[in-house]
């Protein structure tokens, strides 16, 4: 498929980006000419688009089309595949985090990522939530842990249903709360950036209520990325929504221009149902 | 005419036949199926074919157990029949001498021409063809007999809505349930015999004494305190496991998380050779190479003591054989069964765990030690006490390297004795089967039957709990 040709105007790179609705963000994440290669086969071509702070940005697209596998370059997760190459810059702070001296375990403590299937530790609810402040040092003594870790599952809207049993493992807990356990694990280092890779696709409507809630919220502090097959999700968490198709990205712009008035034929063949 | 038939090899016979019968009864079945296929109005519940078989089963099965009879039974017929005609200047011969006698008998029988011999060995030897001849031609007709019936009977209940399907399913089940229990009933009959003769051994002494008694002294019959083997089987497997352990997690950690896949491909064929060595082989290996080894080593730390003044003789026992030379080369002998079996469950750790603790920043070891590692801590432990009932149940290296002196000794350059030493040393030489000293090996023996299960059934069922948290 050629990139050229039909892209819309905001993901050319050589554009500055169009102020979208909420004048306080700013670009947190700038990407520009990201290409993926698993072995010979690309799965990104030149994909540039940035995400706003304090914001949720939406990336939707068929099955296959490259959603994770952008998702993982933001924390260069990538790294630990195999036959993964990444190519591109992405710029945070001004720094490229494709540079050879950035420390990747240090990038992820600044990006924290949240995935598909809820994967708790077989630890305790504390020490899942203890885990990433202990290994980053980021708790000066146990009451400094301790506030940390009641912060952190307040934040995700676990504490009342936990609190009584922190010392409980925390695959015990039901599919919706080891999902927020696992956001709270993430917001317990003090991310900037927090990355979620369809993380409601494993539960229930009610469940996904309460993550969504989670999200807006959590959209005051961080900036977001959130992958989801779900538009009615998209429309309902994002501010701002990309679309890919086969490894480019076809649209990037408001969540409510996308949905209800998208510049590509693609785009509106997509959210309309018609192919994917 | 019988001696003849004496000569058959019944052997191959039996096999063809039953092949023969079984070919033509499927045959017939799926014949006569066929044909009520074609007349019968409506579908047949089962396919030609498992008529065929069903009518195939019926007439092999009867017949198979005709062949095994004959292979049990036709030669001690015979025998006993030839006994009982026998001149009466056999009666002096007792009873293993008309044993071998009678097998040389039979010897001459099985080649046909067995001239030279004397005249009454060889009017025997014929007689006992004419009687094997009789036992077999009556087999034969017997077998005939019983393939034929098995053909006309079951054929003639084949209909259209015969169930022959679900027949030959349930007959295969039956087969399969059969060789199953050949196995279990051959366990169950060696357990039986072990507490069988270990009740014997208990009578003559008692329990408490063989248990906790500290003077081992077998071969005279005399004491049987087994103490100290215990403590040399717990203080070798002790050795091995020290080395075992740790190589043998660190490398199948090394291979399920380091190693690429290219170096993975060779390095664990390789330690999987270490468990394909014959343990007879290690045992030389430590006899010849690490028990001098050891022994040097020991003497030369003796002398440092003594040059260094903090003792004024040998402080080690310095052996030729010794418990840390066998333990070495056991813990060598079973890093494969650690490192194998960890690999396993390190491998079953689901890798959106490991992204889990990248996700937050952790480094590569950070993720293993943290997190790999203790989510398969319950199966490593499992391979761990696999190991150790291993290396307890170990014989031949420490019969050639850990010595026979039964002593309690925390001395690891002295030589110890370990429980399957001593079963192997009251088993092999002049043994009477009801001594004491040969029923305490019986004894030693479910000891450390009951503490090696122990071991297993600990290890699987840590195992089988692990498995079902990750499905
Ligand atoms: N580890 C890998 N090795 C090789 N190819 C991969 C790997 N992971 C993904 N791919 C390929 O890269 C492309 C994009 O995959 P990706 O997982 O990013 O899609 P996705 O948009 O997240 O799909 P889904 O919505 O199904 O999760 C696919 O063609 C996929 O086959
Ligand atoms: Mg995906």
């Amino acid at each position: 498929m050629d990139t050229s040709q039909g892209m819309s105007p905001v993901v050319d790179n050589n554009l500055t980006l169009p102020p979208i609705a909420d004048a306080a963000a700013a670009p947190r994440i700038d990407c520009r000419n990201i290409k993926v290669f698993y072995g010979e086969t690309q799965a990104i071509h030149d994909v540039s688009m940035s995400f706003p702070d304090r914001a949720v940005t939406a990336l939707i697209g068929p099955s296959g089309c490259g959603k994770s596998t952008f998702l993982r370059c933001l924390n260069r997760m990538n790294d630990t595949i195999e036959n993964c190459r990444v190519e591109g810059q992405i710029l945070m702070d001004g720094e490229n985090i494709n540079d050879a001296d950035v420390d990747p375990v240090l990038l992820r403590s600044r990006v924290g990522m949240v995935f598909q299937k809820p994967n708790p530790f077989p630890k305790s609810i504390y020490d899942n939530i203890a885990y990433g402040p202990r290994i980053h040092g980021l708790a000066n003594g146990r009451e400094d842990l301790d506030a940390i870790v009641e912060k952190s599952l307040r934040r995700a809207g676990l504490w009342d249903e936990v609190k009584d049993r922190l010392m409980a493992p925390g695959t015990g807990l039901s599919g919706g709360q080891q999902q927020r356990l696992c956001i709270a694990r993430a917001i317990a280092v003090q991310p900037e950036v927090i990355l979620m890779d369809e993380p409601c696709s494993a539960l229930d409507p009610i469940a996904t209520a309460r993550i969504e809630e989670l999200i807006d919220e959590l959209r005051n502090r961080y900036c977001i990325v959130i992958v989801t097959h779900s538009m009615q999700q998209a429309a309902r968490v994002s501010q701002r929504t990309a679309f890919f198709h086969l490894g480019n990205l076809v649209e990037l712009g408001d969540t409510s221009q996308i949905f209800t008035n998208p510049r590509e034929k693609r785009t509106e063949d997509y959210i309309t149902g018609r192919f994917g | 005419m019988l001696q003849q038939l004496g000569q058959l090899p019944m052997g191959w016979l039996l096999i063809a036949l039953i092949a023969v019968f079984g070919s033509a009864a499927f045959f017939l079945g799926r014949t006569r199926a066929e044909r009520l296929l074609e007349t019968s109005i409506g579908r047949m519940h089962s396919r030609p074919n498992y008529h065929g078989y069903y009518v195939a089963m019926c007439t092999v099965v009867p017949v198979l157990l005709i062949a095994v009879a004959y292979a049990i039974f036709a030669d001690d017929l015979t025998r006993s029949q030839l006994t009982r005609e026998l001149p009466s200047s056999f009666d002096r011969l007792s009873a293993p001498e008309l044993q071998s006698y009678l097998d040389s008998v039979r010897m001459a029988a099985g080649t046909a021409a067995s001239s030279g011999a004397d005249r009454v060995f060889q009017a025997i030897t014929n007689r006992y063809l004419e009687l094997r001849g009789f036992v077999n031609a009556a087999t034969l007709v017997l077998l005939g007999a019983l393939a034929a019936i098995g053909i006309f009977w079951s054929q003639s209940r084949l209909r259209p809505d015969f169930r022959a399907r679900a027949l030959v399913e349930n007959g295969m089940q039956l087969v399969l349930f059969l060789c199953a229990g050949v196995a279990i009933a051959t366990t169950a009959g060696i357990v039986f015999s072990l507490l069988y003769e270990s009740l014997l051994f208990f009578q003559k002494v008692s329990a408490w004494d063989f248990l906790t008694g500290t003077r081992w002294n077998a071969q005279t019959n005399a004491e049987f305190g087994a103490l100290p083997l215990f403590f040399g089987t717990f203080m070798i497997a002790l050795i091995a496991m020290l080395v075992a352990a740790p190589i043998g997690l660190f490398s199948a950690i090394f291979l399920s998380e380091y190693a690429s896949p290219k170096a993975r491909g060779w390095i664990k064929p390789v330690l999987e050779i270490l468990a394909g060595i014959p343990t007879v082989v290690y045992g030389f290996f430590a006899l010849l190479v690490v028990a001098p080894a050891v022994r040097q080593l020991a003497i030369w730390i003796n002398e440092l003591i003594i040059q260094v003044g903090l003792s004024s003789e040998p402080v080690l026992a310095a052996q030729p054989t010794s418990a840390l030379a066998a333990g070495l080369v056991m813990g060598i002998m079973v890093i494969p069964f650690v490192s194998s079996l960890s690999d396993d469950v390190i491998n079953a750790v689901p890798q959106t765990l490991r992204d889990a603790a990248y996700a937050l920043g952790a480094t590569k070891s950070e993720t293993v030690k943290q997190v790999v590692v203790p989510a398969a801590l319950p199966g490593i432990i499992a391979a761990l006490l696999l190991a150790v009932s291993r290396a307890i149940g170990e014989t031949m290296i420490v019969v050639m390297a850990a010595g026979k002196s039964a002593r309690i000794s925390m001395d690891p350059t002295s030589d110890l004795t370990t429980i399957t030493v001593q079963i192997v040393s009251l088993m092999t030489g002049e043994t009477g089967f009801d001594d004491p000293k040969t029923l305490s090996a019986f004894a030693l023996g479910l000891v450390l039957f009951a503490v090696t299960l122990a071991f297993n059934v600990v290890a699987l069922r840590v195992v089988k709990k692990y498995r079902e948290k990750y499905d």
